[in-house]
C-alpha cells in the first residue's frame, strides 16, 4: 500500500466571490517528487499558501503524514506550526533575510528545532548545554552550506549573493527546519536552460540526501517532465487533469488551457 | 586554526587592557573633573543604556517606537519611590496624603534598579499584547500614544506619584562605577544576545516577517520578547537617570526625551551595538557643548541676546545632514571588533606614506 505524506481533502479558498481554489484533493505518496502546475492566475500559489497556513481554506483540510506514521491535520495551524510539524517551503520571489550573512540565514532555519532558550546565552559558562547546541548548529549549517555548494558565500550578506545561489540558499535554509516535506515555489523561475538541467539533478538528489517528499509548482516544463512523478494540473482553481507527466503531455484539457482551444483539436 | 587562536587571544588581551584603561580613567575623573563634566559622563552611560534598549527594539527587531520615554519615567518613579525614606515621603506629599502601603516602603538601590526594570518590562509587556500586531507607523503612533498616558497617568495618580509636583531629594546613587557598571551588564547581555542565533532570529523578523513565520518562528512573541527586553532596558535607564537628577516631575519624560533616544540610536546606525555606545557618546556631548549658541554673544559692541532653543534648531540641522549624507548612520549594521580598527589604522598609516 501507498504510504502518503501529504493528503489534500476537497481544499476551497475564497475570497469574497472569487474562488481562488475550488475541491482541491491531491494525495501525495511518501518520498516521491510531484508537481503542481497551470498557467498564471491558476491558484498554485494560493494551495501552497493554504498548505503552509499563510491562508485558512474555506472547506476542506489537509493531512499530513509523518515518516514514522504519525499523521495529524495541518489545516487551522499558524504557518511557524506548520513549519515545526515539517514542512519547509521557499518563495516564488525569494524571500531571504537580506541583511544578514548566507549562514546567519540557515541558522535561523536551525531555530524551530534549538531547545535552549534565549536567556541560557545570556551569562557564560553557566549553561554549557545550550552552548553545546549553539556550536553544534553553527557547525551543521556550515556543513549544510558545503553540500549545497555555497560555502564561499557563508559570511557575505544574503543580498549580495548572485541569483542562483540565492535559491539555493533559499533551499538550504529551508532543509535547515530539518522539513520531511520540502515545497518548491517555481525554484527554476528566472534560470537559463543549463542552470534548469542542473537544478533537476538537484532536485532528485534533495530528495535521496534528505529523505524528503517534494512538491514543486513550476513553469519551465522540461523541470516539470524531467523531475516529476505525478503532476497535478490547476486552471481557474480547479483541477483539470492529474497522472504521470506522460500523460499530462497528451491531456487535451491540459493542452487547451495553456494554449487555448484550437491548439487541442489541431 | 593557530592563526584564529592567535587573534582570539589578541583581542582579548586588547579589551582587558582598555577595560583596564578606562577604569583608571574613571577613577581619575571625579577628582579632577567639576560636577557639570562629571554629570556628562554620568549621562553618557545612561543615554548608552537607554539607547541599547531602544535599538533592541527598533534597530534589532525593527518595530518602530516611540514610547520610550513612558517606561523611563516608570522606571524612574518606581526606584524613587523604593529608595526615598518614610521621612522624606511624609514631608513631600502635600497635595494629597501618600497611599498607606507605599509611605513606609524602603529598599537598597540595586533592589529598587531591578524592580525599575522588572516594572517597566511588565508595562512593555502588557501593552505589547495589542499593540504589536501593528506594524511600521502605525506601531510608533501607539506607542507614542502609550507613553503619553502613562505621563498623564503620573501626574494624576497623586497619592503614588505625588502629581505634577513630582519626586525631590532622591539621594544621588547614581555614581560613575554605578552607571558604567550597569553599562557594562547591559553591553555584555546585548552583545551575547545578539551574536546568538537568539540574535539572528530577532534580525530575521526584522528583514522578513513572512520568511521568519515559514521557518517556525514565532515572530509575534519574539516581538513581545524584544520589546519587553527593551523596556526593561528603558526602566533601568530612568532609574538610573533620577538617581542622577535627584528630582524627577512627568514633565522630563516627554516626547523630546524620546527623541534624543532616537538620535543617538539613529546616528550611531539601527542595528549596530557599537553604533548605539558612539551616539550616545556624540548626541550626549553634543546637546551640552551646543549649549553656547544659546548663550549672550558679544561681537565688537553688539550684543546678540542668547536665544533659548537655538540649539535644538542647530542639532536638527546635524541630524538631517546625517539623514542625507549618511542614512545607515555613523556604523551601519557593522560592529566594532579589533581586527577592523586595526585594519583601519594600517589602512590610515600605508595612505600616509
Amino acid at each position: 500500500m501507498t504510504q502518503y505524506a501529504l493528503t489534500v481533502n476537497a481544499v476551497t479558498l475564497r475570497f469574497g466571490g472569487l474562488v481562488a481554489v475550488n475541491g482541491l484533493s491531491m494525495e501525495i505518496p511518501m518520498g516521491s517528487i510531484v508537481g503542481l502546475i497551470g498557467p498564471n492566475g491558476a491558484g498554485k500559489t494560493s494551495a501552497f499558501n493554504v498548505i503552509t497556513g499563510f491562508y485558512q481554506p474555506s472547506e476542506g483540510c489537509v493531512e499530513f503524514t509523518h515518516r514514522n506514521g504519525h499523521t495529524e491535520t495541518i489545516t487551522g495551524l499558524p504557518p511557524h506550526r506548520v513549519c515545526a510539524a515539517g514542512l519547509a517551503r521557499t518563495f516564488q520571489n525569494i524571500r531571504l533575510f537580506a541583511n544578514e550573512t548566507a549562514l546567519e540565514n540557515v541558522m535561523v532555519g536551525s531555530y524551530v528545532r534549538q531547545k535552549g532558550r534565549w536567556w541560557m546565552n545570556l551569562v557564560p559558562y553557566v549553561f554549557r548545554a545550550a552552548e553545546a547546541e549553539q556550536a553544534e548548529i553553527l557547525k551543521n549549517s556550515m556543513t549544510l552550506l558545503e553540500r549545497l555548494g555555497l560555502a564561499e558565500y557563508a559570511h557575505a550578506p544574503a543580498s549580495s549573493l548572485p541569483y542562483g545561489a540565492q535559491r539555493r540558499l533559499e533551499i538550504a535554509r529551508a532543509l535547515a527546519t530539518k522539513p520531511e516535506f520540502l515545497l518548491l515555489d517555481e525554484p527554476a523561475a528566472g534560470m537559463n536552460p543549463q542552470e534548469s538541467a542542473r537544478l533537476l539533478a538537484f532536485i532528485r538528489q534533495l530528495r535521496d540526501d534528505f529523505d524528503l517528499t517534494i512538491l514543486l509548482i513550476e513553469h519551465d516544463m522540461k523541470v516539470v517532465m524531467g523531475v516529476c512523478e505525478h503532476i497535478w494540473v490547476l486552471d481557474q482553481g480547479t483541477l483539470i487533469a492529474q497522472g504521470n507527466p506522460d500523460q499530462i503531455k497528451s491531456d487535451p484539457r491540459v493542452i487547451e488551457a495553456y494554449l487555448g482551444k484550437e491548439a487541442a483539436h489541431a | 586554526m593557530i592563526a584564529a587562536q592567535d587573534t582570539r587571544t589578541r583581542d582579548n588581551a586588547l579589551t582587558l587592557v582598555s577595560v583596564g584603561l578606562f577604569c583608571v580613567f574613571l577613577w581619575w575623573v571625579p577628582n579632577n573633573l567639576d560636577g557639570y563634566k562629571l554629570r556628562i559622563i554620568n549621562l553618557i552611560a545612561i543615554n548608552a543604556i537607554l539607547g541599547l534598549s531602544l535599538n533592541l527594539i527598533y534597530g534589532m527587531t525593527g518595530m518602530f517606537s516611540l514610547g520610550h520615554a513612558g517606561f523611563m519615567a516608570i522606571g524612574a518613579y518606581v526606584s524613587a519611590l523604593l529608595v526615598l525614606t518614610p521621612e522624606q515621603k511624609v514631608q513631600m506629599w502635600i497635595l494629597e496624603p501618600i497611599a498607606p502601603w507605599l509611605a513606609n516602603i524602603h529598599t537598597p538601590f540595586i533592589a529598587s534598579l531591578l524592580a525599575a526594570g522588572v516594572i517597566a518590562a511588565f508595562f512593555g509587556w502588557l501593552i505589547s499584547l495589542p499593540i504589536l500586531r501593528l506594524g511600521g507607523d502605525y506601531l510608533g503612533i501607539a506607542t507614542l500614544g502609550f507613553s503619553e498616558i502613562i505621563r498623564i497617568l503620573i501626574t494624576n495618580f497623586t497619592p503614588i506619584t505625588n502629581g505634577s509636583l513630582g519626586l525631590k531629594g532622591i539621594p544621588s546613587h547614581t555614581t560613575l562605577w554605578m552607571s558604567y557598571g550597569c553599562l557594562a551588564i547591559f553591553l555584555l547581555c546585548m552583545v551575547r544576545l545578539m551574536r546568538s542565533n537568539f540574535g539572528n532570529v530577532l534580525r530575521a523578523v526584522r528583514d522578513d516577517e513572512i520568511a521568519a513565520r515559514t521557518m517556525g518562528i514565532d515572530t509575534f512573541k519574539m516581538r513581545v520578547l524584544a520589546f519587553t527586553l527593551g523596556c526593561f532596558g528603558g526602566g533601568v535607564g530612568g532609574a538610573l537617570m533620577g538617581n542622577l537628577i535627584t528630582t524627577i516631575d512627568p514633565k522630563m519624560f516627554m516626547i523630546t526625551q524620546t527623541y534624543s533616544l532616537l538620535m543617538i540610536v539613529v546616528v550611531g546606525g539601527l542595528g549596530s551595538i557599537t553604533g548605539s555606545i558612539v551616539g550616545s557618546i556624540l548626541v550626549t556631548t553634543m546637546l551640552e557643548w551646543l549649549r553656547i549658541v544659546e548663550n549672550p554673544v558679544t561681537i565688537g559692541t553688539f550684543e546678540i541676546p542668547g536665544i533659548p532653543g537655538m540649539r535644538m534648531v542647530i542639532f536638527s540641522l546635524l541630524l538631517i545632514a546625517v539623514i542625507i549624507f549618511r542614512r545607515e548612520g555613523i556604523m551601519g549594521m557593522r560592529e566594532f571588533s579589533w581586527s577592523w580598527l586595526l585594519g583601519l589604522g594600517r589602512k590610515r598609516g600605508g595612505a600616509a606614506k
